[in-house]
């Protein structure tokens, strides 16, 4: 074969604040005033080290590999270090890199349609792009920041480079929508783990190399939430008001419809069409009191498996009491419930009779005549 | 001498001795072997011992047990036989016994196609010899038997056609209906027709008047329970593909040496059973069931068990096998309902292998013309015996024939006791299994029979009917 | 002289048999037409139509029987086949020892040479085998009928299902009743044949204890439950206490209770489906019985119920009279013929012997060591850094048990199915579970009783080195199988692809030349 071999262009965002917290005892790193704290502290880029074992990876195929990058310690040093074409992308901004940075950079190498966008961070990084460039671009995380509770980042830098290996190699990679979080930094420095859900990013799905999904699905999971959609529209009913959360199997079941659904919000259907999107506390209170018959269905978030209370807080508790535990439907792929290894769904709806009411175990749909009772806290 | 209670130590269970129980439970720091079984309550365990006759612990003894209940058979093999209908005698070279008593694939089960990787290799040889003989790109592992595969290609039409209707040609082993209405019949509509008198082939206006756009498949077999060969199989394919129905025929690969593929006469699906090709009958146990399609996506998804694949290895001109199109899932048509995937009847496959690469083309083409001599000289030599007609006599055989015994004083059943007697197994009566057949047999003759046999039934016919 | 064992398996990188040979080469010749028929047979018109006759001949090998023996020979040597190994870790198989003397019996031409259709006077002896082993497999099972015509668990389930369909059709309640229950654990085809059947799957996941809970159950039966199919103990070895009673619920609501006896191997005269209340079992001979596994059959499960089912069990069904062993077809309310003819015949002689070389003590004994060895075999895997196992660990295991690599794995970027092809290079199989995982990076493990214990202490030992290679030489597992006929296949992507994937030699050359005209 003659002529030029194309290279294949990967991008890379490094965040050279991430997991500064961390490493010097603070929790997480968000926030001037942690970060200030932790380079007085002598705390040294954690995020550089882990683009650093990421990108080794890809040294086998340096020739066929060209790194779009952003300048200085975003990513060209690092990668001209390791002796990588790099393409520096041109930075207006002046003084100290911000999260602005990372933005800019996401949302020019969208435009490129690169085939990855790598970048290395924690759950504020991963917040970061996907305010700018939301699901519409493949991306993965090269994690560096102190415990990542967002689903888009390989399991370890190691193995963010192995998925790098597969799309140089121009091996076929399936993409999810994978969970973005948010976590209530303060609440966490106190000892709470409240996450909430963030938004979506499109992130390269090999099992054993991305986080929770260790474990393989035998069928394809698009497959299965395509299932689970086509069993819940099958058998909706007239007249039936169906409030349906946040998540991408629930997104499946207005797709099916021939519907187009927010991803992060609550949105009503009735009779195959969508009476109203993205419906907050209030409005949901109201759509319920026009519709006696009414239902509500949703997927577990996030990494524990919250029913409510992570992501869907427009699902208030009054909204469950007045349309009934018993017509609460719950859908997810036996593969997202696997995952949970054995702990149960969470309910903390902010009413702890509430929630006690739902404590036991619950039918969750998992596919076309499958259901699997799974226990619930 | 006081005689202790010898414990009985047993061969096939190393850790049957005295010494070595006593590490287990030493080790284990239990007091006996009851305490391992702590978990299952009292009121489920078994109060006493199992009423089991025996043991017979010496082999010899248990060889000599087991070979005098056998001796109560009489075989194929020590009498002559004209029996087929589903189960063939048929020459099996030694090859084809060595290979399948081969302790590395008789014991084998799931390994990995790395450890396992002849297992692999020798069954994706088989499909793709199969698919050579067949005409078709596309050949799965075996399924349990010829049944299974007839009745997963009509729900493996449904499927791909979303349509529930089979139109079923009558012509097939009555035990055939029985399955077919089991497996398929809560999600599929059935409909038989009716195979014509003269011919015994698929009766035309029949096809003609019932095909229609909820077909989904036509289903015949070529050739058929008579022994009948379809000789209309473009026409039939041509109808039902107008309709955009899917064309399924059951034959048999010993017949494709001398016989044209059902894939050149337009066949979408061709299904049967391999047990002709190097298996003993082994009284129904050698059963082995194939499909096989064009490599079409649509089809291959469809398929209800596995398919090996070349996949190259990280060694540059090395290749090792796994599962073609692993994930396969077919959302539509999800009603007509899944199949599982389990054992099945892999080492048949593995034995016509062997037979296939033994007998190469000209092998089944002798083969072949040997059966069609035998038929012909069959049809030559009975017809003249009173009291036998020779059923759908202008019709093309193979290896099978159906005789009409109506004219004779005796029932089937009474002639194949007398033959018997002269130490001949008559024909499979047919009688009350299809209207206005009584008193008829199907009659084979494979390439084991020869003049001799044949002039021996002729000879015994005429006594048995005089 | 003791040697450390360096396993290394025969690679003989063999051509495919439709690439070898030349024309004109024969592996087996046929007998010739005879003359003399040959000129009779000229005034009965051809049998075969010219414009079906085949003329171009099928491109199967021609290659001399020399070469074709050899070939074979040398793809079984590529082949591990559990004869070979303390086969440990295919589990869930009941790999045990398949006794050669069971080989000679199914091989005796006494047996061999039966046609199914012959008459039955000519067949007590085949009868009486398949009849008795019927009458052994009710005893041990406490059933009251049987069929050995599926030929695999899964058909026996599946016909388990159909029966049970039977039953509810007769009652009226055919349509009303079409959900069954199971649990995680059981065995997929336990949700899978019911589902081919057409029923909807409720699957109860277990509690900390590894079973589910007898309110989870309660909350979904109803009138609508068909039937509860379970195996007991499942593939981690736990064994529900409470089955009895859970059968007792399903039984409130009119539902069946079907048993996977596929772990029967701790059981044999211990315990009983009949005692834990159970309507229908089924059992695999390839499992249970010492048949061979045959790469993947062919292989028998077999169906047990109990009075009240029995009409409805396949047809035909293989009855003795008090004097002669007779086919039943008089079955009116069968389900009907599951499969071709009575079932893998073969598999029933080697049953029956197996049972009768062991008896009722020897059967006791089987269940003992195995169940001995299991637990023998866990002390020392869990001495291994990092395996665990889930749901109560410490406390004693049935016949197999589901182990997990999770912790040792879980900061690497290794996963089980890397450790699955590393221990090819022990001369070992590995199954991790059925898909999908409950347990992360899974591996079960079934020692059976056919291996002594330096047999399990080598295997956990091989363990053991694996268990350090993670820490000391992940690459050499990623990289790996290094010892088998083949190195690893590291990109799948050939077999879900329509466009790349071979399913045959002919596809293969066909893609060749295409590639080639370019």
């Amino acid at each position: 074969m003659n002529g030029l071999i194309q290279k294949v262009k990967i991008g890379l965002i490094v965040n050279p604040l991430a997991g500064i917290g961390g490493r010097v005892g603070l929790k997480g790193s968000d926030g001037d005033l942690t970060q200030k704290l932790a380079i007085a502290k002598g705390a040294v880029p954690h995020s550089m080290v882990r683009t650093r074992e990421a990108l080794e990876m890809l040294l086998p195929y340096k020739e066929q590999v060209e790194i779009i990058t952003y300048p200085g310690e975003m990513g060209e040093n690092i990668a001209k270090e390791l002796g990588f074409e790099v393409s520096v992308l041109i930075r207006s901004a002046l003084g100290e890199f911000s999260a602005e940075d990372t933005k800019k950079a996401a949302v020019v190498m969208c435009s490129l349609q690169l085939p990855i966008i790598l970048f290395a961070g924690g759950d504020g990084t991963a917040r970061d792009i996907y305010d700018a460039v939301g699901d519409n671009c493949p991306v993965l995380g090269i994690p560096a920041g102190v415990k990542i509770h967002s689903a888009v980042y390989a399991i370890n830098p190691a193995a963010a480079g192995s998925i790098a290996q597969m799309i140089v190699t121009k091996q076929g990679l399936i993409y999810f929508e994978s969970e973005v979080m948010d976590l209530d930094e303060e609440a966490y420095r106190g000892g709470k783990v409240n996450t909430r859900l963030y938004g979506y990013l499109q992130v390269p799905r090999v099992d054993r190399l991305v986080q929770n999904t260790k474990s393989p699905s035998s069928k394809n999971e698009f497959n299965v939430v395509q299932e689970i959609a086509y069993e819940i529209t099958q058998s909706m009913d007239h007249d039936t008001l169906y409030l349906v959360g946040p998540g991408t199997t629930t997104r499946a079941i207005a797709t099916t419809l021939g519907l187009s659904k927010t991803l992060l919000g609550v949105d009503a259907i009735r009779d195959l069409k969508l009476l109203d999107v993205d419906l907050d506390e209030k409005g949901l209170l109201s759509l319920l009191g026009k519709y006696p018959s009414r239902r509500i269905i949703v997927t577990p978030i996030g990494g524990q498996g919250y029913l409510f209370g992570r992501g869907n807080q427009q699902i208030s508790n009054e909204v469950i009491r007045m349309v009934g535990k018993e017509n609460v439907i719950v859908i997810a792929t036996e593969h997202k419930l696997f995952s949970l290894q054995g702990e149960p769904l969470l309910v903390d709806t902010g009413d702890a009779v509430l929630d006690a009411q739902f404590t036991g175990s619950i039918k969750v749909i998992t596919g076309i005549g499958k259901r699997m009772v799974y226990p619930v806290r | 001498m006081i005689k202790m209670n010898k414990k009985v130590v047993y061969p096939y269970i190393p850790n049957s001795t005295n010494a070595a129980r006593s590490t287990l439970i030493k080790s284990l720091e239990i007091t006996s072997a009851e305490d391992v079984f702590s978990a299952i309550p009292s009121h489920l365990r078994l109060d006493r011992p199992l009423n089991l006759p025996g043991p017979i612990l010496s082999e010899y003894h248990l060889e000599k047990h087991v070979n005098e209940i056998l001796d109560n058979n009489q075989t194929a093999n020590d009498l002559v036989s004209f029996l087929g209908s589903g189960c063939y005698q048929h020459f099996i070279p030694v090859v084809c016994d060595e290979i399948s008593h081969r302790n590395e694939f008789l014991t084998a089960y799931s390994g990995k196609s790395y450890e396992d990787h002849g297992r692999y290799q020798a069954l994706f040889e088989y499909q793709s010899m199969m698919a050579e003989l067949l005409n078709m790109d596309v050949v799965n592992l075996p399924t349990y038997d010829g049944l299974q595969a007839s009745a997963s290609a009509m729900r493996m039409a449904a499927n791909i056609t979303g349509r529930k209707q089979i139109l079923v040609g009558s012509a097939i082993h009555p035990e055939k209906s029985s399955k077919f209405v089991e497996y398929n019949g809560k999600s599929l509509d059935i409909v038989y027709l009716p195979f014509d008198d003269q011919s015994g082939e698929l009766d035309m206006t029949a096809l003609r008047a019932s095909l229609s756009k909820e077909t989904a498949a036509i289903y015949l077999e070529s050739p058929n329970f008579f022994g009948v060969i379809e000789t209309k199989l473009k026409e039939i394919s041509a109808l039902a593909h107008r309709f955009e129905a899917i064309v399924i025929v059951n034959t048999d690969p010993i017949s494709l040496g001398v016989l044209v593929p059902p894939a050149d006469l337009g066949a979408d699906i061709t299904c049967g059973d391999i047990q002709s090709l190097g298996i003993h009958m082994q009284f129904g146990g050698g059963q082995a069931g194939f499909m096989a399609t064009r490599n079409d996506p649509k089809y291959v998804l469809e398929f209800p068990n596995r398919i090996y694949g070349l996949v190259p290895t990280v060694t540059p001109g090395e290749s090792g096998f796994g599962e073609v199109a692993f994930d396969r899932t077919s959302f539509v048509g999800r009603e007509n309902g899944k199949e599982w995937v389990g054992t099945m009847a892999n080492l048949w496959a593995i034995t016509a292998g062997v037979y296939l690469s033994l007998m190469g083309p000209q092998g089944m083409r002798d083969v072949g013309e040997l059966i069609e001599s035998n038929v012909r000289y069959a049809i030559l030599r009975l017809s003249k015996v009173p009291g036998i007609k020779i059923q759908f006599g202008e019709s093309n055989h193979f290896r099978e024939i159906v005789l009409d015994f109506s004219k004779a004083k005796k029932t089937v059943e009474q002639i194949n006791r007398e033959l018997l007697k002269k130490n001949i197994m008559g024909g499979y009566d047919i009688s009350g299994k299809f209207e206005g057949f009584d008193n008829h047999a199907v009659y084979c003759f494979t390439e084991v029979q020869n003049k001799e046999t044949i002039d021996a039934l002729e000879k015994a016919l005429r006594e048995v009917l005089a | 002289m003791t040697t450390e064992r360096a396993y290394h398996q025969a690679r003989w990188n063999e051509p495919i048999i439709l690439d070898m040979g030349g024309e004109g080469e024969r592996g087996i010749l046929l007998p010739e037409v005879e003359k003399e028929m040959l000129e009779d047979i000229t005034s009965i018109k051809s049998q075969i139509p010219k414009a079906l006759r085949r003329v171009t001949p099928p491109d199967l090998p021609q290659i001399s029987q020399v070469e074709v023996y050899r070939h074979y020979l040398r793809l079984s040597q590529e082949n591990l086949g559990a004869g070979f190994v303390a086969d440990v870790g295919m589990a869930t198989s009941t790999m045990k020892y398949n006794p050669p003397i069971n080989e000679r019996l199914a091989s005796n031409p006494k047996f061999t040479d039966l046609h199914p259709l012959q008459d039955v006077s000519t067949v007590q002896g085949m009868l009486e085998i398949a009849y008795t082993l019927g009458e052994f497999l009710k005893e041990i099972s406490g059933m009251d009928d049987i069929s050995l015509q599926p030929r695999a668990g899964s058909q026996a389930i599946y016909a388990n299902m159909a029966m049970i369909r039977a039953y509810h059709d007769k009652n009226g309640q055919g349509t009303q009743r079409d959900e069954v229950i199971t649990t995680i654990f059981s065995h997929p085809s336990d949700a899978a044949a019911p589902s081919a059947a057409g029923y909807k799957i409720i699957t109860l996941y277990p509690e900390k204890n590894g079973y589910p809970s007898i309110e989870s159950l309660r909350s979904v039966v109803s009138e609508r439950t068909a039937a509860f199919f379970t195996t007991n103990p499942d593939d981690t070895g736990i064994f529900n206490p409470l089955i009895k009673e859970f059968n007792d619920i399903v039984h409130a609501v009119g539902g069946l209770c079907a048993y996977d006896q596929a772990n029967a191997n701790g059981l044999l005269g211990i315990a009983r489906a009949r005692e834990a209340g159970f309507d229908l079992c089924h059992f695999n001979l390839h499992k249970t019985f010492s048949t061979p596994h045959a790469s993947g059959g062919p292989a028998t499960g077999v169906s047990c119920v109990t009075e009240e089912l029995a009409a409805f069990l396949p047809s035909p069904h293989i009855s003795f009279d008090g004097d002669r062993y007779y086919i039943d077809e008089d079955r009116p309310e069968s389900i009907g013929k599951i499969g071709q003819f009575y079932g893998v015949a073969a598999n029933f002689i080697r049953a029956y012997a197996w049972i009768m070389a062991h008896g009722a003590e020897g059967l006791k004994e089987v269940s003992e060591i195995a169940v001995l060895n299991n637990n023998y075999l866990m002390k020392k895997v869990l001495e291994i850094d990092g395996i665990t196992i889930p749901y109560e660990p410490g406390k004693p295991r049935l016949d197999q048990i589901r182990y997990s690599w999770h912790e040792l794995l879980k900061d690497t970027h290794l996963d089980i199915v890397d450790i699955a092809n590393r221990s090819a290079d022990y001369g070992m199989h590995f199954f991790y579970s059925h898909h999908p995982y409950v347990v992360p990076d899974p591996a079960t493990l079934e020692p059976t009783e056919s291996y002594s214990y330096r047999d399990l202490a080598k295997y956990a030992d091989d363990w053991r080195k694996i268990a350090t290679e993670v820490k000391n030489d992940p690459e050499k597992i990623l990289t790996s199988p290094h010892m088998a006929p083949i190195h690893k296949m590291s990109d799948l992507t050939p077999l879900s692809d329509p466009e790349k994937w071979i399913p045959s030699w002919r596809v293969f050359k066909k893609k060749k030349r295409s590639v080639h005209s370019d």
